[in-house]
């Protein structure tokens, strides 16, 4: 295949084209009848482009998010048309909810029966639309190129997202001379914004007033390549960082600033923080419920900062006294700039807060994040913690990167894997999507082929997408799993405890209590050839825990644990940091 | 409050469907919308009337103007404004009622559009208060049949609601 001017190619020879052109390496895709064109074109491409086949177009969604959560580069993934298309529905979600930018090409029928309830047809962009940032059905191969160039600008400009574009299969047949610099025609489309100084003077003004000022730092600090920026200004202010869920690794975790993360299971010190502060800066971040609890509680003894790229987040959740619309990265280093200028004229940024920061130390030394361990029993947080320190004692850290499924497991993650850098951590936050786990793992092994890549994930979502274990074995993927395996659906069954008597409604996964734990991971995974081992006894906690980080292709370790633990503190949904359970 | 929020889109397949279906997915509810191509035949001007509160109606052009095929929007209520409503309506008209039908179409400057053994159609454009007025003195001889465009408004003078390109 090749760009010579003149010769004709086929709509998806120029479609593969594009993807290269615009620097992908890696795409995700499982074939079907409408995208077979492409796959062909594929083929001819394998030395510039490599397809990985998943065994589920949802685990190739996941793993274009892992992809792209640990590079900020486009993840891609495609998939034939109708229920193909569909099962890209839940990846779409979820990269939009936690602006990942992914691409999802799907095949479809062709253009002269779409409409007709073809076979395998189903009208994706039109289910797709709310649950991504922008979506195209190609209707003339002439139109792929200015497309996919369209495409890569929006997923990766202003607050990234997701982008589907849907391509009948006559549209990848047809053959014609394509323009690969075509111009685009996005009129209304202006992502970028610098805060200007004005806007930003009102921060310092707000700062130069406060006593007791904090940080709230979300994934708008990775997504815009701000960690270090807000590191600087942090220190250079002396204020404290909490961070979402999203925002882990955006400061770093041993830091005497740090917080950790806020919120519904955030540290107690974080929320007290957040509850007494008189000035919250609010960088990157959408005031999620999670987040907040009782929106009209949060905070609401500060002013509050607000500064984002999207301006749809400003005032939408919460109302803030300075909402600055821009580029966050860039409004910190203009901060940090113009902090400097006051401090070299001998002015304070704050109006003197070390009362406030012995305070916060105070509430980090007296309430820490903790767990008890048990006697003859594994406690999930404890193998999260011993493989945090194991990894940290082989200065692994920074060559280690973490996903997770969706519950309890993924908490204790937040809470007991203490990340420094960004893009080390993987989790789906705002959809929280059971069986993001391992495909997002696989995805980010790809990109990172040197770095270790461990799926912490429950038994409940890492049954969604085991399929995947495949993946990893045939495509040489050496992901491993640390399975915390409590025969529960654990986040629910503590909501069940704590607001429905323990009564359980459909929680529990096992065969039976007097069973073996079910089902049996390790034959399992035996099946598809990847390494496995399973614990119940702390004595052979970090053993087991060295040999998987240790081993050379993918491997699970099926940790047993007990279910009746719960993820502490707690701040029940809709309440406020009055309410917070700690025991 | 009522507002007329005023938008200009790339006249593209799917466009309208996009944007109702955002309004409808985060709750906002609107009275009124009205679509047609403008001069430029690459851009559509949709009109809204949509009730709510100032921070509802910052929610709802905010989330609009997100909308990548969404070229711009302005929220018009606090301009001055010209808005219009088109109505057709086909009204029972035996015989002996058409002089007096005819009168009162006179008098809200409509026209008769179409006249049956005993119906009439009457064309009607003026503001929602007046179109409604009408429609409130037409009921007594019985409506037939009646269809309304929605609302369409430009600001007065010069001010534009221009592409930003």
């Amino acid at each position: 295949m090749s760009e010579l001017k003149g010769t004709p190619q086929s709509g998806a020879d120029i479609l593969v084209q594009c993807l290269i052109n615009h620097g992908v390496d890696t795409i995700f895709a499982y074939p079907g009848g409408a995208s077979m064109p492409l796959h062909q074109s594929l083929t001819r491409v394998t030395d510039k482009l490599r397809t990985i086949l998943p065994r589920h177009e949802q685990g190739g969604g996941f793993a274009a998010e892992g992809y792209a959560r640990t590079t900020g580069r486009v993840g891609v993934c495609m998939s034939t048309s109708g229920p193909g298309a569909t099962n890209f529905v839940t990846s779409l979600a979820d990269a939009k909810m936690d602006s990942c930018p992914i691409l999802a090409i799907t095949g479809q029928v062709s253009t002269p029966v779409i409409g007709t309830d073809a076979f395998q047809e189903t009208p994706i962009v039109e289910v797709c639309r709310a649950v991504t940032k922008h979506h195209y059905l190609i209707q003339r191969t002439e139109d792929i190129t200015q497309v996919m160039k369209e495409a890569f600008h929006i997923m990766t400009s202003g607050r990234p997202g997701p982008v589907i574009i849907d391509v009948p299969k006559d549209v990848q047949v047809r053959k014609i001379v394509a323009d690969y610099d075509p111009p685009m025609d996005l009129a209304g489309y202006q992502p970028h914004r610098r805060a200007t100084r004005e806007e930003l003077e009102k921060v310092l003004e707000l700062l130069k007033q406060s006593k007791k000022p904090i940080i709230y730092a979300g994934g708008g600090i990775i997504a815009s390549g701000a960690a270090e920026h807000l590191r600087a200004f942090a220190e250079k202010a002396s204020i404290p960082v909490a961070m979402t869920l999203l925002g882990l690794g955006g400061f770093p975790a041993d830091h005497f600033l740090c917080l950790d993360m806020l919120g519904m299971h955030g540290s107690v010190y974080s929320n007290y923080a957040i509850n007494e502060a008189d000035l919250l800066l609010a960088l990157g971040v959408r005031f999620d419920d999670r987040v907040t609890g009782k929106v009209s509680e949060f905070a609401k003894h500060g002013k509050i900062v607000h500064i984002d790229i999207d301006p749809s987040e400003l005032n939408k959740n919460k109302k803030a006294d300075v909402p600055i619309h821009g580029d966050v990265s860039l409004a910190l280093q203009d901060l940090a700039r113009m902090a400097d200028a006051r401090l070299a004229g001998g002015a304070q940024l704050t109006a003197g807060h070390q009362e406030w920061i012995r305070q916060v130390e105070k509430w980090r030394a007296d309430e820490p994040l903790r767990y008890d361990e048990r006697e003859n029993v594994i406690i999930p947080q404890q193998a999260i913690s011993r493989l945090y320190h194991l990894l940290k004692e082989r200065n692994r850290l920074d060559d280690t990167i973490v996903t997770t499924g969706v519950g309890q497991h993924q908490m204790w993650a937040a809470q007991f894997f203490k990340f420094q850098k960004p893009r080390r951590f993987v989790t789906s936050g705002g959809l929280g999507s059971m069986g993001f786990g391992l495909p997002s793992a696989m995805g980010a092994q790809i990109a990172h082929p040197l770095k270790t890549v461990i799926d912490i994930d429950g038994d409940g979502s890492f049954l969604m997408n085991i399929q995947e274990l495949a993946t990893c074995f045939t495509e040489k993927i050496p992901v491993k799993v640390l399975l915390l395996n409590n025969q529960h659906l654990g986040m629910v069954v503590q909501w069940e405890d704590r607001f429905f008597a323990g009564n359980r409604g459909h929680t529990y996964l096992g065969a039976g209590f007097n069973e073996a734990p079910y089902p049996d991971f390790i034959t399992i995974a035996r099946g598809f050839r990847v390494g496995a081992k399973s614990i119940s006894d702390p004595k052979d906690l970090d053993a087991a825990l060295i040999e998987m980080i240790e081993s050379k292709g993918p491997y699970v370790l099926d940790v047993q644990v007990p279910y009746q633990e719960h993820v502490l503190p707690m701040i029940p949904s809709g309440m406020t940091v009055k309410d917070i359970i700690k025991v | 409050m009522r507002h007329v929020l005023s938008a200009l889109v790339q006249n593209q397949p799917g466009v309208l469907a996009h944007i109702s279906g955002m309004l409808a997915s985060r709750g906002f509810n609107i009275e009124s919308l009205a679509v047609g191509e403008t001069e430029n035949p690459n851009l559509s001007r949709i009109t809204f009337v949509v009730q709510g509160s100032d921070s509802e109606l910052e929610q709802v052009r905010k989330q609009l103007d997100k909308v990548v095929t969404v070229v711009r929007v302005q929220d018009i209520s606090s301009e001055n404004f010209v808005e219009r409503d088109l109505m057709l309506v086909k009204v029972q008209a035996p015989a002996p009622q058409r002089v007096e039908i005819t009168m009162l179409v006179e008098m809200f400057r409509g026209r008769v559009v179409d006249i049956g053994v005993d119906t009439l159609m009457i064309e009607i454009s003026g503001q929602e208060s007046k179109v409604e007025a009408f429609i409130d003195l037409m009921r007594p001889y019985g409506i037939l049949e009646l269809a309304r465009t929605g609302r369409i408004a430009l600001v007065r003078g010069k001010g534009l609601v221009e592409g930003k390109n």
